[in-house]
Order: structure tokens, then C-alpha cells, then sequence
């Protein structure tokens, strides 16, 4: 008799009411909603964090099941950013556009009103026009649409080129980030559209609720990213629970051999590529609020490298390392280049933490593809004592008391 | 009698070197045939070919009742249209359980939507129970398949096959490496699969191929040497001087 999807899982059991435990202790602790022990600044920080680990979960997908390794998806997850970002910005824009027309004699024409939106918010990269693919900008659905619709077609037509021709391995990896490289210099251009290296700012006010104090809309988008990560997690548990998950694990150990068993692979990849893209673009549009900024440097070729860091060292093949990974890792590193931490004098040289976290991160990264692949996610195995055969890539040759060769050949 | 697989005139070349040369070959259903061969006879070329791994330069593979090439179809094509395949080196999946391992080769759609709604049911489940019997793996079913022997993993790649419900399998070198009483296990295991498709075994050892008991077909060079019963290929003089003899 099969057993329900949850009590197969306990770990995405365990994980959810683990998420819900923060969440209620954040809300509690905040200073928007409750005791006023954690500042605005800081959940911003928590909420913000919860978004990379819903990233952290679609590069696990991606890479920790499927074997792809992808050095693009947080130019997903800025895409996901742009796309929530020109709403909040033109409505924003507008609501003040209008608030300063309305003291004028004659009340201004819609034209007169786009014009001065324009004017506003292309002011910085010398235009006034309205870009084509600002086009939606006025409507909130279509763009909350584009949040998954735009990452998830670049996905989309990039895999399908890439898949088709069987690149795999470094080489994919090589594309991915080089598409991400390209994006990043496409943004950076003043005629993108998207105002060049200024990118889109403000986004932390939300149009219509300029009465509403941050205190406040920093818990909103803390329990938003919060449902954003536990349904991510949800529907990537189911996703490699059952048969897919068979299939996609499989491909990532032998791709050929699935191949064989008449498996489309090209299809699973490019659809795992695809769906993955989409979780990192709604993960982005939850981010990019809460930070209050996106721009070009978000896209930048190091920041889906910093994904792979995390979920390695968070432990790739299992979800909520992908969430320890990112949680920990973005948290301490935040701490470290924040200049919190006390420089060490040793007398000759003063060891200033902001200058050499980056150092210590790729020393342990390197650490822990090193003595530890498994990453921290590896010490739940050493608490419920599971031990996987250790035969991989070692020598499949016969084992004791087989035949051995030289009696063959006779 | 049609033959289920015809393969006429096929010839590829690897930089210059003639792996296969204007090979002709073809299996009836339900058919068991042993191909034995020096090793760079071709031998595993020739199965690249038929399951679409290697194009050929020139020739026609033909398949089925329908007669459809199979030159241009992708290997997952070719494999859901019946052609198992299993390789020299156990290839399982190491890190999922037997069980997995069958459900995932059970012949059910194979498209990314099919698996993602995927249930077991009981159907399957007593069909993976059966072929676990057939394999004598049913109490490793939960067992991760990297800690069976080597010989468990053959078998298992073999229930895989079946599983598949093939029309044909292609099984290279099945007995590589196991023990005398682990072989007698596989020759049965072929010998009833032989009952309901067709099975090409490629193997080295004779003693192996005697007990199949069936017609043998001897690559040599890239091309068909001789075909027959084992008796009659072994008194074959060009096949004492080229494979027997050595």
C-alpha cells in the first residue's frame, strides 16, 4: 500500500514546519508587527535571504539532480527583478507625476501624463520615450505574467539551442555564462530600455501605499517570500520524489543509459531548465522590493556563480541543503562584508574581514567539494546514520568469488 | 518468415578505418543468435548503429512489420520502438534502489509530464515483482543497486530490459565476469526471453555461446564471416584462422 506523498517525506514535513516556526518568530520580533527586537533593515535582510534560498532551490533542481551545472540562473532571478520592477516604478512615478499636475490650471491630458512618467524616469539615460518593452508597464497582471513568462522563454529557446546539440558538462556551463555575460552588457547600455547602469530604484514603495510605513511592508514581503519559499519546496519535493526524479537522477549519472531506456532527454532537461527559470524569476520579484534596487550588477556573471558556491556548500542532491546552503552562506557573508566583524591586527598586517571574506568563501568552497561533497546537508546522513554504496566511479569489476578474467579466456 | 530487423549493406568508417563493411545481417522474431567475433571486429559498432548511436555511411537498417528505417530516428525514439539494449559494463543506476530501477525501465509513456504524474499502480508493481523473481533480486528490491554484486547488476540491467517489453534486445558480453552458477542463471534468463522477441548476444566465451544453444553469427573485419550452428562455424577453417586458431 503506498504511503501519502508527506509521510514519504518527512524531510519536506520537517522543513515546512521549520519555515513556519521562523516566520511566526520573525513577525512576532519585528519591529513592524510585534516587539520591535529586530529592525525593518534586518527583516528586509531575512526576507531577502529567503528568496536566494528559493533560488538556491531551483539551481538544486538544476544542477544537484539533473547534473547541469548552470552558471546563469540568477540572471533569471534579475530578469524576474526588471519585470516587477517596471511596474512599481511606473506607478510609482505616476501616482507623484500626478500629484504635481493636479495643481496645475488645466487639468493634463493622459498623453501629458505618460509624457511626464517618461520624462521622470528616462530623465537619467537622456530620453523621454517610452521603450517597447515598457510597453505593459501600467498593468500589474501582465507584468506579474512577465515575472515568470520572460525568465522561462529565455530559458526556454537558450536550452532548446543548447540541449539539441548535446552540449553538456563544462561546456554548457561555459554558455550559460556567457548568456548571463550577455545580458549583463545588454542591461548595461543605456538604449536597453531599462536605464543602463542605474537600473530601476525606489522599489521598495509600493504605489498606493505610500501611508503604509516600511516597518510594515517589510513583514508583507517577509511572509511573502516565506509562502514563495515553502510552495517552491513543495513543488520541487514533488517534482523529484517520484518517476521524474528517477529520470532526471538518472540522466545526471548516466545520460546515455536513459537514452537507451527510451527516455527523451533533451525534453526533461530543457523542461527542468525552463521550470527552474521560472521559480528564480518569482524568486527575484520577491527579492528586488525588499532590496530596493535592481540594476545590471545583479546580473553580472559572479552572482549565479555565488548560486553553485551555495549549494555546494549547503550540500547539492538534497533541497534543504540548497536552503542551509544559501541561508547560511548569504547570512554570514552579509555579516563578514558589513564590517562587522573586528579587523585582526597581527602586528605587520591588519586582516580587514570585508577585504578577505571573498577569500575565506572560495577557500571553503574549495574545501568542501574537497573533504566534504556532501556539504552541511552531509551531517543530517551522519545523525540518521544513512550511508549511500560507495562504488561510484570506482572499479564495477567482479566481485569476490565471480569469475575472474583469466579463467574466461581459457 | 519477415525478418523483424534487416540490416543491408551498411558500411561506416571511423577516420579512414572501416569499422563496419557492406554488413548484412537479420534476426526473425522471437529469434536467439549469438555473434562472436575478434575483438575490432565491429561488434559493438554494430549494435551503435541499430540502437542510432553511430550513423552509418551508407546501407538501410529496417525495422518491424511496418518496415521503418531506423536511420532517422534518436535513440529514445528507437528504444520506444522496441530495440533494448544492454551494455558490457553493468550500467544501473547506482544510486536508486532496484525497485526504482525497474519502474523506471517498465514500458510506460516516456514523455517529461507522463513521469511527473506518474503513479505506481498495481499493475506495475506486480509486474516489477515478477521480473524481481525472474532476476532473483526480489529481496534487494529496496536495496540501493551500487550494493549488489557485480553479477546482481547484470541481472538487473537484464530485468530492465525486460521490462521494457521489448521486440529486441541486444545484450553485450552478459556473462563478463560471473560466477559458473550466476552464467547458468543468465543463459536461462536469455533463453526464456528468446520465447517472445528476439535476442542478439554478443559474447567471447564459447562455452557460454554452446550453451545458448542457437544459430551463430561470426563478425570478422566489419562484416559477416559465416553464419550457422556452433558446430558448423567452429569446423569453419577461415574462422579457426582468424578467431578460433589465435
Amino acid at each position: 500500500m503506498q504511503k501519502s506523498f508527506v509521510m514519504r517525506n518527512p524531510s519536506t514535513l520537517v522543513f515546512l514546519a521549520a519555515l513556519a516556526m521562523f516566520t511566526i518568530l520573525v513577525t512576532v520580533l519585528a519591529e513592524g508587527s510585534g516587539a520591535g527586537v529586530i529592525s525593518t533593515s534586518f527583516v528586509k535582510t531575512l526576507g531577502k535571504t529567503l528568496c536566494l534560498a528559493l533560488a538556491a532551490v531551483a539551481m538544486d533542481l538544476v544542477w544537484g539532480y539533473a547534473g547541469i551545472l548552470s552558471l546563469g540562473h540568477f540572471a533569471f532571478f534579475g530578469l524576474g527583478g526588471y519585470m516587477i520592477g517596471m511596474w512599481l516604478m511606473y506607478e510609482r512615478t505616476r501616482g507623484i507625476v500626478e500629484a504635481s499636475l493636479a495643481e496645475a490650471q488645466i487639468p493634463p491630458t493622459a498623453q501629458e501624463v505618460v509624457d511626464a512618467i517618461g520624462n521622470q524616469i528616462f530623465g537619467v539615460v537622456g530620453s523621454s520615450e517610452f521603450p517597447i518593452v515598457w510597453s505593459f508597464s501600467d498593468s500589474l497582471a501582465i507584468q506579474l505574467a512577465l515575472v515568470v513568462l520572460v525568465p522561462g522563454a529565455l530559458a526556454a529557446v537558450f536550452g532548446w539551442l543548447a540541449f539539441r546539440s548535446r552540449v553538456t558538462g563544462v561546456y554548457l556551463s561555459i554558455l550559460t555564462q556567457a548568456m548571463t555575460l550577455a545580458l549583463a552588457l545588454h542591461l548595461f547600455q543605456n538604449d536597453s530600455g531599462l536605464r543602463g547602469n542605474n537600473g530601476l530604484s525606489g522599489l521598495q514603495n509600493l504605489p498606493g501605499m505610500t501611508h503604509v510605513p516600511q516597518a510594515t511592508i517589510s513583514i508583507w514581503f517577509f511572509w511573502g517570500s516565506a509562502l514563495a519559499l515553502g510552495l517552491g519546496y513543495l513543488f520541487a519535493s514533488w517534482i523529484v520524489f517520484g518517476k521524474f526524479g528517477s529520470v532526471i537522477r538518472g540522466i545526471r549519472d548516466d545520460e546515455a543509459r536513459v537514452r537507451f531506456l527510451g527516455y527523451p532527454v533533451e525534453t526533461y532537461k530543457l523542461f527542468l531548465f525552463t521550470v527552474t527559470a521560472m521559480i528564480a524569476g518569482i524568486a527575484g520579484a520577491l527579492y528586488y522590493p525588499q532590496a530596493g534596487i535592481v540594476n545590471p550588477a545583479e546580473v553580472a556573471p559572479i552572482a549565479s556563480i555565488y548560486l553553485a558556491v551555495w549549494v555546494a556548500i549547503g550540500g547539492r542532491g538534497r533541497l534543504y541543503g540548497a536552503v542551509i546552503g544559501a541561508i547560511f552562506v548569504s547570512l554570514v557573508s552579509s555579516w563578514f562584508t558589513g564590517g562587522q566583524v573586528p579587523d585582526v591586527n597581527l602586528g605587520f598586517y591588519t586582516i580587514k574581514w570585508v577585504d578577505w571574506w571573498l577569500i575565506v568563501l572560495g577557500l571553503s568552497f574549495v574545501a568542501v567539494t574537497l573533504f566534504a561533497p556532501k556539504g552541511i546537508g552531509g551531517l543530517v546522513d551522519l545523525w540518521a546514520d544513512r550511508k549511500s554504496p560507495d562504488r561510484h566511479g570506482a572499479d564495477l569489476g567482479p566481485s569476490e568469488g565471480s569469475l575472474q578474467e583469466k579463467e574466461a579466456v581459457e | 518468415m519477415s525478418a523483424l530487423l534487416e540490416v543491408s549493406g551498411v558500411s561506416v568508417s571511423f577516420d579512414g578505418f572501416k569499422a563496419i563493411n557492406n554488413l548484412s545481417f537479420s534476426i526473425g522474431s522471437a529469434e536467439l543468435r549469438a555473434i562472436i567475433g575478434p575483438n575490432g571486429a565491429g561488434k559493438t559498432t554494430f549494435m551503435d548503429i541499430i540502437t542510432g548511436k553511430t550513423r552509418p555511411d551508407e546501407g538501410r537498417v529496417v525495422w518491424g512489420d511496418l518496415s521503418r528505417s531506423l536511420l532517422d530516428m534518436s535513440e529514445a525514439k528507437i528504444a520506444q520502438a522496441g530495440i533494448g539494449r544492454k551494455f558490457q559494463k553493468p550500467t544501473v543506476f547506482e544510486d536508486q534502489t532496484v525497485e526504482e530501477n525497474l519502474v523506471m525501465a517498465l514500458k510506460n509513456k516516456r514523455g517529461p509530464f507522463s513521469a511527473l504524474f506518474y503513479k505506481r499502480s498495481a499493475d506495475d508493481m506486480t509486474r516489477v515483482g515478477e521480473l524481481a523473481e525472474e532476476i532473483n533480486l526480489s529481496d534487494r528490491l529496496r536495496f540501493k543497486a551500487g550494493e549488489l554484486s557485480h553479477g546482481q547488476k547484470q541481472w538487473l540491467e537484464i530485468g530492465m530490459l525486460l521490462a521494457q517489453d521489448p521486440q529486441l534486445l541486444l545484450v553485450d558480453e552478459p556473462a563478463a565476469g560471473m560466477t559458473p552458477s550466476e552464467r547458468e542463471h543468465t543463459t536461462a534468463l536469455l533463453v526464456e526471453a528468446a520465447k517472445t522477441c528476439a535476442v542478439v548476444v554478443v559474447e567471447h566465451d564459447m562455452e557460454f555461446v554452446r550453451r545458448l544453444n542457437c544459430r551463430v553469427t561470426v563478425l570478422h573485419e566489419g562484416a559477416v564471416l559465416t553464419e550457422g550452428s556452433l558446430d558448423h562455424v567452429t569446423s569453419n577453417q577461415e574462422v579457426i584462422d582468424v578467431y578460433l586458431g589465435r
